[in-house]
């Protein structure tokens, strides 16, 4: 088992926003998902595959995903998850509600030290 | 979140459910798959990828679950499986679902039938336009007592006061139809011209009475219901304008009433005439007398209490235009009461107590099978101990145990609804015929919601107890006792809970003992005659030819020497008046000593033929009976009885003292004898005043007299040859109401024998649900004692002991549950007083049988279990440890 001491839960509430980051690059299978999202972090954030399966499945309810079965590289059937319209609209929301949070977090931080 | 797309996909999810599963299944597959590609890229040997791939994803199963438990579709699911969860375990042990579906059933059906028949007549608003706006007013007697208003009285208040849209004053009216068939005497009623209009109902076909019918010789129309233009005149649509004989005079059908109409003040009415009261009338005439009724409609925006007073303001400063006559004066006031409370005073006491009565049962019901559920929580323990362990969630496991109290109620919900609606049937066919708003009384969208929101309540409340017991318990040791023994805490709950089954059961057992020592007690009054042999009918004469007093009179003594001729036929008299009958004729009653007197008590009037007396078996106490020297010229003389000659003269000599009775005109009656009271009316409150007279002497001769004939065996059969030999006096003279005086008798407490069968039905069940839940429970406690008993058997304790012991636990109970009982009947009974005949509320012996019957069924439900435990073998009980 790959023990990692720097691995992390993906931080609460932000897991919808970095699926559907992912997501806006290209589509994806669920594993593709988490890997991409575990590579880009440098294996800072891992991701459960059951909390993972629960969010897509929750997204896709919430109509900002679609879905549809492909051949993957090597010809196995795999279910690919695509950003919708509203997906987009959605992804640019979450995004800035995070940068403005985050600089807030900063200012904070800053103002602290 | 698109509230549409949610249902959609969650509903596509539920349609195609196994698709959706393999989806997912796929998926994850997939996902390993991927995951142990991954790892083996990095190096690791493939078997060792695969494993770890698969413990990263976790359990199958339960991340399948996780991701499920997405969507409202999976609520839906998992109530699905825990309905097929539960169904399966029902089916499982038959034995148990049937008793608990068959308890409910009774309950839930037992309240829907109750509540089916005391909705439409209590709550339900009466079928009219604006109901709350409709009153009936009375006069008030000195006592405060309602009395019937006279014409005089209702034209001044009609006239002045203004806080009434319209009103009309209404009697009853039973003309008798002459046509091609049988001439028949109908229902009906004579009414102000405003009465259907008061009512807000107008007729279907035809037009409504106008002010210009309702006057002394108006034009002679009618109008009638829908029921009878079908059976009288075959819905015939030109039915307007026809003439019909009616009392042998011509009437004009103006109108027919829509079939939705219901005549809540004469239920039975078929047909409607102007009331044609004169505006100018004698001290002695009717128009002075008390006998209407008074239905008015309130203005809008003006309460009973605003009518009141206006009313009371009129009555307190007379004009001159509106005469008034010393017992007319309008000085105790009026009473005005809404329509439906008028209309529901006579059986509300009876129909509050019967629903209590069945609240009760439900209650006992709900218990019982909250018990059988704590008995088989016991038995499941174990299990739910181990899935607990396996970490099914406490909530989910609620939810499951819920489901099945739920599923048993609705079962017993749906049973209950086929129960009530027999028993509504039996209901109707059981009770009075008086009942006011009879055919309102069915199985409605009304009862089916409240049996609904009864069964909800119900699964909730029965499974509410047993699951919080079953989740509260320690996992640890449930798992280690495997379900042998018990821990104590749920023993008590059943225990309190036979306890409050037995109190219960006596508060209604109680309720059914008071109303059956009623009805003994009101057997046990002597009616005052001799009933059984006797069959009286009614005649009524109507034609041109009985005008006159001498001719009817001639009719009357020609009947009865027809009757007397008759074989079989022992001895026979008329009489004005037949008691038990229904019908009252009471008059005001006024002594020579107490010239200035306002009023002295009233009597009933009974215009009898001399041999009345013998034919009756009512026996002289004092003085002479009536004969035939009492003639037209004789003096006047009154025979009286018991409680009369009490209520006029105390401890005097009443014989010789002179009194005059209804007119306040002409000679004195003469008091000759004194009789023995006889019951007059279904249940009287006041003694039997009662004054007989001679038909000759009396002011007037009735248009219609009963034949009372005593014949030897059984004197219904005597009915069809009387019926010829009157009809060969006059064969155009309608026969009514024929009926043995046995009959009469126990009618007149058919509404007394309606609530008492209800509540002896209430009753027994009662004690059978109380009798099995203290079975269940100690049969219960000797399954779960058996290792105890046994180690007690095993050292030396005799059968005797060990029944002894049982037998004193279920004692123990039922004597709590009857202390418990008594006090509560104590108080609860008070709602039953009105319903009571000659017996205290608190009656003793009451409620000391009752006690000795639950405590004998309380004994005899723990000796069953109690020989099953002295039957324990103590070698094999041991053995099996």
């Amino acid at each position: 088992m790959r023990v990692d001491q720097e691995n992390t839960d993906v931080i609460q509430g932000t897991l919808d926003m970095l699926i559907l980051k992912t997501l806006s690059l290209q589509p994806l299978h669920g594993f593709g998902i988490g890997r991409r999202i575990e590579q880009v972090s440098r294996g800072v954030f891992k991701v459960n595959p059951g909390s993972l399966l629960t969010a897509l499945q929750r997204l896709e309810r919430a109509g900002w995903l679609d879905s549809e079965w492909r051949q993957t590289e090597n010809s196995r059937r795999a279910k690919f998850y695509n950003l919708t319209r509203a997906g987009w609209k959605q992804l640019e929301v979450e995004t800035e509600d995070w940068a403005r949070r985050t600089s807030a977090v900063a200012r904070l931080l800053k103002s602290e030290a | 979140m698109s509230l549409w797309r949610q249902l959609t996909r969650g509903g596509r999810v539920l349609l195609r459910r196994h698709a959706a599963d393999d989806d997912l299944t796929d998926e994850l597959r997939h996902y390993i798959e991927l995951a142990a590609a991954d790892l083996v890229a990095r190096g690791i040997p493939e078997d060792e990828a695969r494993r770890t791939a698969q413990r990263e994803i976790g359990n199958m199963t339960v991340a399948r679950e996780q991701v499920r438990s997405y969507g409202w579709e999976n609520v839906v699911f998992t109530g699905l499986g825990d309905l097929r969860y539960a169904l399966r375990r029902l089916r499982r042990s038959p034995g148990f679902t049937i008793v608990a579906v068959a308890t409910l059933a009774v309950g839930i059906g037992a309240s829907t039938a109750i509540f089916s028949a005391v909705n439409p007549v209590l709550f339900r608003a009466l079928p009219y336009p604006a109901p709350e706006r409709l009153a009936v007013i009375t006069d008030r007697s000195g006592d405060g007592l309602p009395v019937e208003v006279a014409f005089g009285n209702y034209r001044e208040l009609a006239a002045r006061t203004r806080s009434f849209e319209s009103s009309a004053a209404f009697k009853a009216w039973q003309p008798t139809l002459a046509g091609k068939l049988d001439p028949e005497r109908l229902s009906g009623q004579r009414v102000g011209a405003g009465f259907f209009r008061t009512l807000g109902i107008a007729p279907r076909i035809g037009r409504d009475f106008q002010m210009d019918d309702d006057r002394p010789d108006g034009p002679s129309v009618v109008i009638v219901s829908d029921a009878l233009w079908r059976r009288r005149f075959g819905a015939d649509p030109t039915i307007v304008g026809q003439h019909v004989r009616l009392d042998d005079a011509d009437h004009v059908v103006i109108g027919v009433m829509p079939a939705s109409f219901e005549n809540v003040v004469a239920p039975l009415a078929q047909i409607w005439a102007p009331l044609q009261y004169a505006s100018v009338y004698a001290p002695e005439s009717r128009e002075w007398g008390h006998h209407l009724r008074v239905v008015a409609r309130l203005r809008q925006g003006a309460s009973p209490a605003d009518a009141l007073r206006d009313i009371d303001r009129v009555a307190r400063s007379p004009v001159p235009e509106f005469t008034r006559v010393p017992w007319a004066r309008m000085e105790n006031g009026f009473l005005v009461t809404s329509l439906q409370a008028d209309v529901t005073r006579a059986i509300r006491p009876a129909m509050l107590a019967v629903l209590g009565a069945v609240c009760l049962v439900l209650v006992i019901a709900c218990v019982n099978v909250t018990n059988l559920l704590l008995a088989r929580g016991a038995q499941r323990r174990a299990e739910l101990a181990m899935r607990i362990a396996l970490g099914a969630g406490r909530g989910r496991l609620l939810r499951q145990l819920l489901t099945e109290s739920v599923l048993l109620a609705v079962i017993g919900g749906a049973l209950g609804l086929a129960v009530a609606h027999i028993g509504v049937r039996g209901l109707v066919a059981l009770s009075p015929a008086e009942l006011p708003r009879l055919s309102a009384v069915r199985v409605d969208a009304a009862a089916f919601v409240f049996a609904a929101l009864v069964t909800t309540l119900v699964g909730v409340v029965v499974g509410a107890i047993p699951s919080m017991h079953v989740l509260r318990q320690d996992v640890s040791s449930g798992l280690q006792t495997a379900g042998r023994r018990t821990t104590g805490g749920h023993q008590r709950t059943r225990a309190s809970l036979v306890v409050a089954e037995v109190a219960l059961a006596l508060m209604l057992l109680v309720g059914a003992g008071l109303l059956l020592r009623s009805i003994q007690r009101i057997f046990a009054v002597p009616v005052g005659f001799d009933a059984p042999g006797l069959l009286s009918m009614q005649v009524q004469l109507t034609g041109e030819q009985y005008r006159n007093d001498s001719a009817k009179a001639r009719y009357y003594s020609n009947v009865l020497g027809a009757v007397r001729a008759v074989p079989g036929v022992q001895a026979a008299a008329m009489t004005s008046l037949v008691p038990l009958s229904g019908d009252l004729d009471v008059y005001g009653a006024h002594l020579e000593r107490d010239r200035d007197a306002q009023s002295d008590g009233a009597a009933m009037r009974y215009a009898v033929a001399p041999e009345y007396f013998s034919v009756m078996g009512i026996p002289l106490v004092r003085g002479r009976l009536l004969d035939e020297r009492d003639g037209v010229n004789a003096p006047r003389v009154a025979v009286v009885s018991r409680s009369f000659a009490k209520l006029a003269f105390g401890d005097d000599n009443p014989l010789g003292q002179r009194f005059r009775l209804g007119p306040r005109t002409g000679d004195w009656f003469t008091v000759v004898g004194v009789v023995n009271d006889v019951r007059q009316s279904s249940f009287d409150a006041n003694p039997p005043t009662a004054v007989y007279v001679t038909p000759l002497q009396w002011h007037w001769v009735d248009p219609s007299m009963s034949v009372i004939v005593r014949g030897l065996g059984d004197p219904a059969r005597l009915a069809t040859p009387i019926r010829s030999a009157i009809w060969s006096v006059d064969r155009e003279q309608a026969i009514v109401r024929v009926a043995t005086m046995n009959a009469l008798v126990n009618r007149s407490i058919a509404d007394r024998r309606f609530a008492l069968i209800l509540f002896e039905a209430f009753g027994l069940a009662a004690l059978l649900l109380a009798a099995t839940g203290i079975y269940g429970v100690l049969s219960g406690a000797v399954t779960e004692r058996v290792r105890e008993i046994g180690v007690r058997a095993a050292l030396g304790a005799a059968p005797l002991d060990i029944v002894g012991m049982v037998v004193r636990q279920g004692l123990g109970l039922a004597a709590l549950g009857l202390l418990l009982g008594l006090a509560g009947a104590t108080v609860a009974s008070r709602a039953m007083s009105a319903l009571l005949f000659g017996v205290s509320r608190l009656d003793a012996t009451t409620y000391v049988g009752v006690s000795a019957l639950l405590a004998t069924t309380a004994l005899v439900a723990s000796a069953l279990p109690a020989f099953r435990a002295a039957r324990i073998d103590p070698a094999m009980t041991l053995r099996s440890e």
